[in-house]
């Protein structure tokens, strides 16, 4: 079968919008939304939501970059699959991220991530993330053709 | 919450009659400005579980119930097997086995006071807290795997912790049924560093003055003297509870379709319990229990050799330790007759009465401690399971104060400089890594705890015992 060869940026992507994301209200924990012409920025952004739940994303600078691959039956597993795989990175290598490309081909995201490690007093981390939940999980797209990508984050 | 959808049968109990795919009712447990605190996604997720297969007598939320995932928090429902019933990674949550454990030290509060500033400095520099924060201790795999089967019990054999602790802590330290073949590479790898750690969030290690004593016999049947000081430990099963969260919610989401099981919402995710993915997620689930007692064990076992630094000669016996995320297989009686059903605790904790068979010689005529964590304002409280809890709902009662407003409100509202020195001018010391964190752990920002465990004992779940307020305050 050929699948169509993912090339993603090696320097991490300069001009990313730094506001097409939020962060919403849930009792205990926490919404993040990111908003796109695309689904893969939506992506991006949710992402960049998430690092918003823990600290300023403007205060980690992108010097190393992880690659992420995973698979969803549909586009809201995909995007739990993508935030889960970041807090997993982000566990396991002690590490912050303020920077993502991503490439979706039908069930498949291959994605990069650029961070550095955590320093505490630089970035003063709120609070750890412990998983990207089902709850309020949502991939949509506007008429005027804007994506949106959300889910509630577990803190 | 709209309380006219409700219909009041208790003081504090509240029904909501089976409705469109409801199996049971909904049961509220709460007084009415509780209720009408609650949000309507209480109501969603209380009615939602009442839906789901194999769920006996009613689906209960707790006096602190709030918004959750799938499950309210503060939500308990029992399923049985033999009637298809399912267990739900959601009703569990992300943090297996979360809980409190309280260990009574023999200092006054006049004895902690001059030197409560080492006392901090040395429990912060002790027990890792906090984003990016590692343990020193490095497990093999066989030791991982001892430890997955193993739990509290596993550590004491390897020398840090009590045999004496292991009667006061839930399953006696051990969850039996562990599988820890259904632990993934990843869940290893993300408690890796682990072991021993705070975590953050509303996690917290507190040193606390019994400030009030509401029941004497009981108290003194728990050794709780008031103006003596105790310590309580709130946290989880770390990276490891988290990864097997995370893997089975997804599995169940994509697997309850094909079991024939309609979900009102995805994040309801579960599986038949005669099943094998079912069974895989209990294996991986007690697994998880016995992560979140081995750490519990492990940090009172550190925060003992703090102790006896800076107070040569104290020690600290562990009274309780609770969990308030769990699926346990328990016998209950219903209709008559005794069965074993498979009881959901989501941020709600057991509770059995005075005479319950698995409770430790020394507290069988008393009850089980239930300990119930408040804000550092507020603090915390120790509850005694009662002879209706049982009856009431399987034996659960509450476990916190739930938020009153979100982090972002809170971090908006308050900065942690300022909650610390509010805080100190009450003579409370705080230790963390983050002001951000402080802040949107402010007292402020949760509820009022009282008024959860005064409904909590006007409902018959668990009555007051003692109130604890704190001296010290680790978090991460």
């Amino acid at each position: 079968m050929n699948k169509t060869l993912v090339m993603l940026p090696k320097t991490p992507p300069r001009d990313h919008r730094q506001t097409a994301w939020d962060l919403f209200s849930h009792d205990a924990d926490i919404g993040v939304r990111g908003y796109g012409e695309t689904k893969e920025i939506a992506f991006e952004q949710a992402a960049y939501a998430m690092t918003g739940v823990m600290t300023d994303p403007e205060k980690i600078t992108p010097l190393k970059s992880v690659d992420i691959s995973c698979e969803g039956p549909d586009d809201a597993l995909l995007l739990y699959e993508w935030l889960n795989a970041l807090v997993y990175e982000m566990a396991t290598r002690g590490m912050l991220f303020s920077r993502y490309a991503v490439d979706i081909q039908d069930n498949t995201l291959t994605g990069r991530a650029w961070g550095e490690p955590v320093d505490i007093d630089r970035h003063q981390p709120a609070v750890e993330i412990k998983g990207a939940t089902l709850t309020e999980l949502r991939i949509s797209q506007e008429p005027d053709g804007q994506w949106t990508a959300q889910c509630v984050v577990d803190v | 919450m709209e309380i006219s959808k409700l219909e009041q049968t208790g003081p504090c109990e509240w029904q909501i009659a089976p409705f469109g795919k409801m199996n049971v009712p909904a049961v509220i447990y709460a007084d009415q400005d509780l209720v009408e605190d609650m949000d309507e996604k209480v109501f969603e997720q209380v009615t939602n579980v009442a839906t789901l297969p194999g769920i006996v007598k009613a689906s209960y939320a707790m006096p602190d119930a709030h918004w959750g995932y799938g499950f309210p928090i503060g939500g308990v429902a029992a399923f049985d097997a033999e009637q298809d019933g399912v267990i739900s990674a959601g009703g569990v949550g992300f943090d297996i086995s979360c809980g409190v454990r309280a260990m009574l030290t023999n200092l006054t509060r006049e004895q902690i006071e001059p030197l409560k500033k080492q006392l901090a400095d040395a429990l912060f520099a002790k027990v890792p807290a906090g984003v990016g924060s590692k343990g020193d201790i490095r497990l093999n795999p066989q030791e991982m795997d001892g430890m997955l089967a193993g739990g509290a019990e596993w550590a004491v054999r390897q020398g840090w912790g009590d045999e004496a602790d292991l009667e006061r802590i839930e399953e006696h330290g051990r969850m039996a049924g562990a599988d820890p073949e259904q632990i993934s590479a990843r869940a290893r790898k993300r408690q890796r560093k682990e072991m021993g750690t705070l975590g953050s969030g509303n996690h917290y290690l507190e040193v606390q003055e019994i400030s009030e004593i509401f029941d004497a016999e009981t108290a003194k049947g728990f050794g709780l003297k008031q103006g003596w000081v105790v310590v309580c430990i709130h946290c989880g099963s770390r990276g490891l509870g988290h990864q097997i969260g995370t893997e089975f919610l997804k599995d169940m989401a994509i697997t309850a379709p094909g079991q024939g099981i309609s979900l009102p919402d995805r994040e309801l995710a579960c599986a038949r319990l005669k099943s094998d993915i079912g069974q895989r997620y209990l294996g991986a689930m007690r697994a998880g229990v016995n992560c979140a007692l081995a750490n519990r064990e492990i940090i009172g076992h550190l925060t003992r050799e703090v102790f006896a630094q800076i107070f040569p000669g104290s020690k600290l016996d562990l009274l309780y330790d609770v969990s308030h995320n769990t699926c346990k297989a328990e016998t209950h009686r219903t209709n008559g007759k005794e069965r074993q059903l498979y009881i959901h605790r989501k941020g709600a904790t057991r509770a059995y009465g005075p005479g319950h068979p698995d409770l430790p010689r020394g507290l069988m005529e008393i009850g089980q401690p239930v300990l119930i964590g408040g804000s550092m304002g507020t603090g915390s409280y120790v509850l005694t399971g009662t002879k209706t809890s049982e009856q009431k709902a399987f034996s659960s009662a509450c476990h916190g104060a739930g938020r009153a407003m979100s982090r972002r409100q809170a971090y908006k509202k308050w900065r942690g400089r300022q909650v610390i020195d509010e805080l100190a001018q009450q003579g409370i010391i705080i230790r963390s890594p983050t002001g951000r964190g402080v802040a949107e752990e402010a007292p402020g920002a949760y509820k009022d705890v009282t008024a959860v465990v005064d409904a909590a004992q006007t409902a018959g779940l668990a009555n007051k015992v003692a109130r604890l307020k704190p001296i010290v305050c680790i978090k991460g």
